[in-house]
């Protein structure tokens, strides 16, 4: 190569120049941007939709309609009140998230730290598979033995053993024994969003670097202590978002928790009663709502109420989740 | 454990150092005159595997007490699986194993029933790349401390302050204590990590490679910090850089595939290597 300076050779003989097809370009330019476009005029027709469809119950209703607990259809009395079923589905929720965590935590601990390597990889295949099942499958599972097995062997005992507890005992002393409950609600619900949290969870304990971790366990540190003192720590801010993902997805089920939630427009006492979410009010009683009735319409308002609530969760957990620069 | 213990347990394996001053590159070394008789570790016929990979070949060395043994070879020659070796850190990786002794206060630290987090307080270890912990200076040094004593609040005041001082950045950090480390310079951060190893008040520091992604001044710090450690801890230091070695070092081991290849004082080593290799790797032809 050191006498290329010497042999020039000319070069080889230039093509004729090919102009891109200037017509392809811009057909296939304007196709991506419409299907990017759609996205948004999806979301922003749902939205519209929705608050219109919502609007003659707001207006109606004003601010009470938010407070309010009476959920009454019947033709010439009715009234509508979003209370309930806002609360049962935020209760149903976080009661799902403090089931589902520690059993999530345990999960990405064990697939990250503990299991041998030729489990790690079945194992984590296993849990994403946990996802994958329809949550109808989940809702007749959880009425046909979850909701048996909570009436016979849960609620009876945690009755007797909690009820007497001052001030909190009341949260698990209940009337009502149909086993239908938000503890079943929320019990289906934290099996249906372990494996989000799950996997989250492992992905960011997979992010810490070996050599923080080696730093900790080099000081003399146990396996918990590096848990709790370096990696939770490091990576709390995901966590939480992987946790918020989880909650997104908890408000929003219907299926599942229309099974065995009892369907009940009434506002709980105790974990064990009968009470009703947003998603499984609509889902009840929007075939039988007459096309523009009040009911329809407090239907749709309640409807925009669970899209605001899970757009500020997942809007959260994606803020948290956010890639940062290290 | 007293010198005159260990001093008949492990009776003086390593020749005799040449005079002190003997320089390397234009560099003085600091290196003691002589080594130390009292080894503190000392490795027997140790083999190390990564699965069926032998990376270590019947090792044998030992670490002369308070003093700073430095290993050098190309990458991959397993001077930085030995220093894992010494504080257990490949256990916690499945598939990796050690044969072979090595003794500490008479003990074999690699028998499976030695308690890690015993040993690994009384063996300290810096990594390459600084690794301040997410949490305030104050927390990062009383993290490790926490783990192993039960202090007051003055006592641990104490103790941060005896271990940012030993580590020379105390006067850096001392208005700062409860501001985060990430906020530190690299430098910084690697004296702060130095600090937090010492706070446990260990026997012996392993420093990986302490200096590699630092600045030439932060380099110079951290040297001197480990000249002036070894009155008190016994120092083991791989690094790639051979000026570092003949500075911080007062006995060398060079290791080529996986062999000790040759153990002398610093100041022999580099000017009248045994060995052939030696003497081809210390002048640059490979590596």
């Amino acid at each position: 190569m050191s006498d290329m300076a010497i042999r020039v050779r000319s070069a080889p003989t230039l093509g004729a120049r090919r102009t891109p097809g200037s017509l392809g370009d811009k057909l296939f330019a304007a196709l991506c941007t419409v299907a990017g476009l759609f996205v948004l005029l999806t979301l922003g027709g749902i939205i519209v939709t929705l608050f219109l469809g919502g609007l003659p119950a707001f207006l109606h209703f004003g601010l009470d309609f938010l407070v309010s607990t009476r959920w009454d259809p019947v033709e010439g009395r009715e009234e509508f009140g979003a209370f309930i079923s806002v609360f049962g589905t935020v209760v149903t929720s976080i009661l799902a998230i403090i089931f589902a965590v520690p059993v999530a935590f345990g999960i990405a601990y064990f697939l990250t730290e503990l299991a041998p390597l030729w489990v790690r990889r079945p194992l984590g295949i296993a849990v994403e598979l946990l996802a994958a099942v329809p949550s109808i499958i989940y809702g007749m599972w959880g009425l046909f033995v979850l909701v048996p097995f909570v009436q016979m062997h849960i609620q009876l005992r945690f009755g007797e053993a909690l009820g007497e507890i001052p001030y909190v005992g009341f949260l698990f002393a209940s009337n009502s024994f149909a086993g239908t409950s938000i503890f079943s609600a929320s019990l289906v619900l934290a099996i249906m969003i372990l494996p989000f949290i799950a996997a989250t969870m492992r992905d960011v304990f997979e992010q810490v670097p070996a050599v923080y971790k080696e730093s900790a366990y080099g000081l003399g540190a146990t396996r918990w202590e590096v848990m709790t003192g370096v990696v939770i720590p490091y990576t709390r801010v995901s966590l939480v978002g992987g946790i918020m993902l989880g909650l997104g997805r908890a408000l929003g089920e219907t299926m599942a928790v229309t099974f065995v939630i009892g369907n009940a427009n009434r506002m709980p006492s105790s974990i064990f009663d009968p009470s009703t979410t947003i998603a499984s009010v609509i889902a009840m009683e929007f075939p039988e709502s007459l096309a523009g009735s009040l009911q329809q319409s407090a239907l749709f308002a309640i409807g925009f109420l669970l899209f605001v609530i899970s757009f500020l969760v997942l809007a959260t957990s994606r803020w948290l989740l956010r890639p940062r620069l290290k | 454990m007293s010198q005159t213990d260990s001093q008949a347990k492990t009776p003086a394996t390593q020749p005799a150092a040449a005079p002190e001053g003997t320089g390397f590159g234009g560099m003085q070394a600091r290196s003691a005159a002589a080594i130390n008789a009292v080894s503190r570790i000392s490795v027997r016929n140790l083999d190390f595997y990564y699965g069926d990979n032998r990376a270590l070949k019947g090792i044998n060395l030992d670490l002369p007490e308070r003093q700073v043994t430095g290993m050098i070879g190309p990458s991959g020659c397993g001077k930085s699986t030995l220093l894992r070796v010494l504080n257990r850190m490949y256990s916690l990786y499945p598939g990796q194993r050690a044969e072979g002794e090595v003794l500490m206060d008479g003990q074999n630290i690699i028998a499976p029933n030695v308690d890690l987090n015993d040993l690994r307080s009384k063996v300290g270890m810096v990594f390459q790349k600084p690794t301040p912990f997410p949490m305030t200076i104050y927390d990062n040094i009383a993290f490790g401390v926490r783990l192993h004593e039960k202090l007051s609040k003055s006592q641990m005041d104490e103790r941060v302050e005896w271990a940012l001082s030993r580590a020379a950045i105390w006067d850096e950090v001392k208005d700062r204590l409860h501001t985060s480390a990430m906020g530190l310079s690299g430098g910084q951060q690697q004296r702060l990590c130095i600090a937090r190893t010492i706070a446990v008040r260990p026997e012996v520091i392993l420093f990986d490679e302490p200096t590699s992604a630092l600045d030439p001044i932060s380099t110079l710090k951290i040297e001197e910090l480990i000249d002036e450690l070894k009155r008190d801890f016994t120092i083991c230091i791989v690094t790639h850089n051979m000026q570092q070695a003949a500075r911080c070092a007062d006995q060398v081991a060079f290791f080529y595939l996986g062999e000790l290849i040759e153990v002398a004082p610093a100041a022999q080593m580099f000017t009248a290597p045994r060995e052939q290799k030696t003497q081809e790797y210390i002048t640059g032809r490979f590596g």
